[in-house]
């Protein structure tokens, strides 16, 4: 993975190198990059003078971040209570048959990224499943792979044209 | 705009935006809530600005994205004003037809309307829907009504004229004092007086002290959190602003859950806006109070929630809670005292300056007073949020203003106070919901998720769920909730799957007392709840699981079998084409047959089956 230091350096500069702001610099190199880079660990560590351990910590600590490198699609499940009870846990055994990936983990091709969360705060329309930041509500295990289908061929399809 | 730097100013500008406004104008408001947003609200208000170009209505009628409604189950919500017509579940489709009859033709769309289940009638006016009809709304009030975007908006219903109150006309001592009067609790979890942690933080000794808004939100199933923040975020604001000024600090924040970026935005714009015209910042309204707020995104952690943890995560640090004493108010954020409160009890804030102590009292039961926002999810026919008086029973929740269970189904339980809370059964229905009530009820308030459990919910894979949330959120630093967590759910897990053994639920008893007795913070002291209540009152499906390696409620998927019931099955082909593993074999016509052991238990075929044909043993 390209990193470029400049841009690194110019985001811990923008918070003054303040120790404080570390999770909010993670927060825009993940949203950038999808995930934390090793050797953007590094730099980070080294711009603000804190041991690279205590910014691995901090980055493993919170669930926002990941370390390994995500799919191109990320798909969401909510295991919140609402969304449990409403029969969450047939939604991700589903996409887990279909993309062949526990949660949590990506397809060999990168294509996509299975994930659950503890609630996004749908909870009125749950089960809640999100494609790409796209929410989709009121889901059912037998309709998974058509929403699936949609959402990726509409944004694929914009993306090529 | 200028800053606005005195009370006079301010008035006068509400003045001329009250002026502005023709309120016999017609307005149609669509939901911008998250909720509505996923079943496309921002499609229908883009259709209706179309629309409206399209017919040369544009200067005759407004259109407003507001915040939440509160009704989600029934988004995208649409509410034309000033008769406040109420067209829930609309789609693009509808929008020609609603411009054209009841905008041009002042008529109303009966096949738009709300249809009462219970009564099947069909209602006009968004007052009058039951779901809204049986709340009290005060701190959901102006939700609906305003577009969280914009300050003017807020300022138009009244927006920060408590705050130029209590510059003017009070002494910080008497603005704790009334909010001690009103008898508010905090509406983060455990309900400490507001009020004398004010004065806590007031007395405490030093200079430098903080002011936090706690919005991290963990407790999955509730989001009245984020729909105030999204909704009205200024009335937060608001709040922040008097407390800060009555306790003696300059600085804030908002801590506030990555999953919510709808709110990030929505807070960081009102906090911008509120510093351009000169409610945030150096010499506020001329008061000479000064006071500087900043949004902090929390990164995925439940634990952040707690209070100490929140702050140690502020700093930049992982978040991991700590023993207190010292309380924040004494020691807390880089050491200085500091008062955090949640989301709610700050959006309170402002009623209580506005209307007064004795108003806000004359609301509630003897030790809770005012209103709470519970959200309302789960098995349950009418989800959403709901804001009734304290001392409100459950089944007034559940069955006046929910409409009862969904699918006929009959009512098992319901979930409170989220991962710390526990389950209460049917017979616990007349309930007055309060403080003591739900914990003597062996749950707690939390931060007001209801959820709503029926017979189809399985009470023990309830409780492996919850002890599995805890023991993942679980931050590790101490022994009692890092390893009692883990061999509790062990436990749990080893029922649910037909390995549960006697003297199961002795040692989960033990087990819970000691985490309740050693854990360091209520993230373990808790955990046990869900366990304690549902082995005190579902003991029976305990037992079932354990003597009889049975799940009654047909959840745990080693302890049941599905299979057609030739009676009911007339042979569509339905389930056999959406069976994932081909499990299920029969001619066209005739009855199917589920092969039980190409049977994965996933069931789908019970999902898309419409006539009742799939069982469960
Ligand atoms: C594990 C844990 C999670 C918590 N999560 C939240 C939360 O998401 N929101 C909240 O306001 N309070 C939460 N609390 C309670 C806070 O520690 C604190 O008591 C509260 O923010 C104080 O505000 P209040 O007095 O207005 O209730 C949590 C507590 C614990 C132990
Ligand atoms: S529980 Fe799934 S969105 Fe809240």
């Amino acid at each position: 993975m390209e990193i470029e230091v400049d841009k690194i350096d110019a985001l811990v500069d923008e918070y003054g190198g303040e120790h404080r702001a570390l999770t909010t610099i993670l927060q825009d190199i993940q949203d950038e990059h999808h995930y934390l880079p090793k050797e953007a660990l590094q730099r980070v560590s080294e711009r603000m003078g804190l041991p690279l351990i205590q910014v691995y910590q901090v980055a493993k600590f919170y669930k926002a971040f990941s370390l390994e490198p995500r799919g191109k699609h990320l798909i969401t499940v909510c295991l919140g209570t609402a969304c449990h009870v409403r029969g969450g846990v047939p939604i991700v055994e589903q996409l887990g048959r279909s993309l062949d990936i526990a949660p949590g983990e990506t397809t060999k091709d990168r294509r996509f990224t299975l994930e659950t969360v503890n609630c996004l705060g749908c909870c009125a329309l749950g089960p809640v499943m999100v494609v790409d930041g796209e929410y989709h509500g009121k889901m059912a295990a037998s309709r998974v792979d058509r929403v699936l289908k949609r959402c990726i061929e509409a944004k694929e399809a914009t993306a090529n044209g | 705009m200028a800053k606005i730097s005195s009370r006079a100013e301010l008035e006068s500008w509400r003045e001329s935006i009250l002026a502005g406004r023709d309120l016999s104008k017609p307005c149609i408001t669509v939901c911008g809530g998250t909720g509505c947003r996923a079943l496309a609200s921002e499609g229908v208000s883009t259709a209706f600005g179309e629309e409206l170009r399209r017919a040369g209505l544009e200067a005759k009628v407004d259109l407003r994205m507001t915040g939440c409604h509160g009704f989600c189950e029934r988004g995208p919500i649409v509410v034309i004003f000033p008769e406040r017509i109420f067209y829930p579940g609309v789609t693009s489709n509808d929008i020609p037809e609603i411009i054209c009859k009841t905008i041009v033709g002042g008529e109303v769309i009966e096949r738009l309307l709300y249809e009462d289940p219970l009564t099947g009638e069909k209602i006009v006016h968004e007052p009058a829907v039951p779901f809204y009809r049986e709340q009290q709304r005060i701190l959901m009030k102006d939700n609906g009504l305003i577009d969280p975007k914009k300050i003017e908006d807020y300022i138009a219903v009244g927006g920060y004229k408590a705050l130029a109150k209590a510059l003017f006309e009070m002494t910080p001592e008497e603005i704790i004092e009334e909010v001690k009067r009103s008898g508010l609790r905090g509406r983060g979890g455990a309900g400490f007086p507001t009020g004398r942690k004010w004065e806590i933080c007031r007395r405490a000794k030093g200079e430098v002290k903080y002011v936090i808004c706690n919005a991290d939100e963990g407790d999955p199933g509730a989001y009245q959190d984020r729909s105030l923040v999204e909704g009205n975020p200024h009335s937060i604001l608001e709040g922040i602003i008097i407390g800060a000024h009555a306790i003696g600090a300059h600085e804030g924040f908002i801590y506030i859950r990555n999953e919510y970026p709808l709110a990030v935005e929505h807070i960081s714009l009102a906090a911008q806006q509120a510093e351009e015209y000169g409610f945030l910042g150096e010499d506020i309204l001329g008061s000479g109070f000064d006071f500087t707020f900043k949004v902090h995104r929390g990164s995925g952690a439940f634990v952040c929630g707690e209070e100490t943890a929140l702050m140690a995560s502020v700093e930049g640090r992982v978040g991991e809670p700590r023993r207190r004493p010292p309380y924040p108010a004494q020691e807390g954020l880089w050491g200085r005292p500091t008062n955090i409160n949640n989301v709610k009890t700050w959006a309170t804030v402002r009623h209580i300056i506005n209307n007064g102590a004795e108003w806000y009292s004359g609301i509630g039961t003897e030790t809770s007073k005012g209103t709470m926002v519970f959200s309302l999810v789960g098995k349950v026919n009418n989800t959403g949020l709901v804001e009734v008086p304290m001392g409100a029973t459950l089944r007034h929740l559940i069955y006046d203003i929910g409409g009862g269970i969904r699918g006929g189904k009959k009512f098992k339980a319901v979930q409170t106070g989220g991962p710390s809370g526990g389950c209460i059964p049917e017979s616990l229905l007349d309930l007055p919901i309060d403080y003591e009530r739900l914990t003597e009820a062996g749950s707690m308030m939390g931060s007001g998720g209801m959820i709503v459990m029926d017979e189809d919910t399985c009470m023990v894979d309830m409780a492996r769920y919850f002890l599995g949330f805890s023991t993942d959120e679980s931050c590790g630093k101490c022994t009692a909730c890092r390893e009692g967590g883990k061999r509790m759910y062990a436990i749990l897990d080893d029922m649910t799957h037909g390995r549960g053994r006697e003297g199961d639920i002795e040692l989960l008893q033990e087990l819970s007392e000691a985490m309740k007795d050693g854990a360091l913070c209520a993230l373990g002291g808790t955990a046990p709840n869900p366990v304690l209540t549902t082995m005190r009152y579902f003991r029976d499906e305990y037992e079932a699981h354990i003597r009889e390696k049975r799940c009654p409620a047909g959840v745990c998927k080693d302890l049941i079998s599905f299979y057609i019931i030739p009676e009911n099955c007339p042979g569509c082909g339905l389930c056999l084409r959406a069976c994932p593993e081909g499990a299920i074999s029969g001619e066209k016509g005739k009855p199917h047959v589920i092969d039980p052991d190409e049977c994965i238990r996933c069931g789908i075929c019970r999902e898309v089956c419409n006539l009742d044909a799939i069982g469960v043993r």
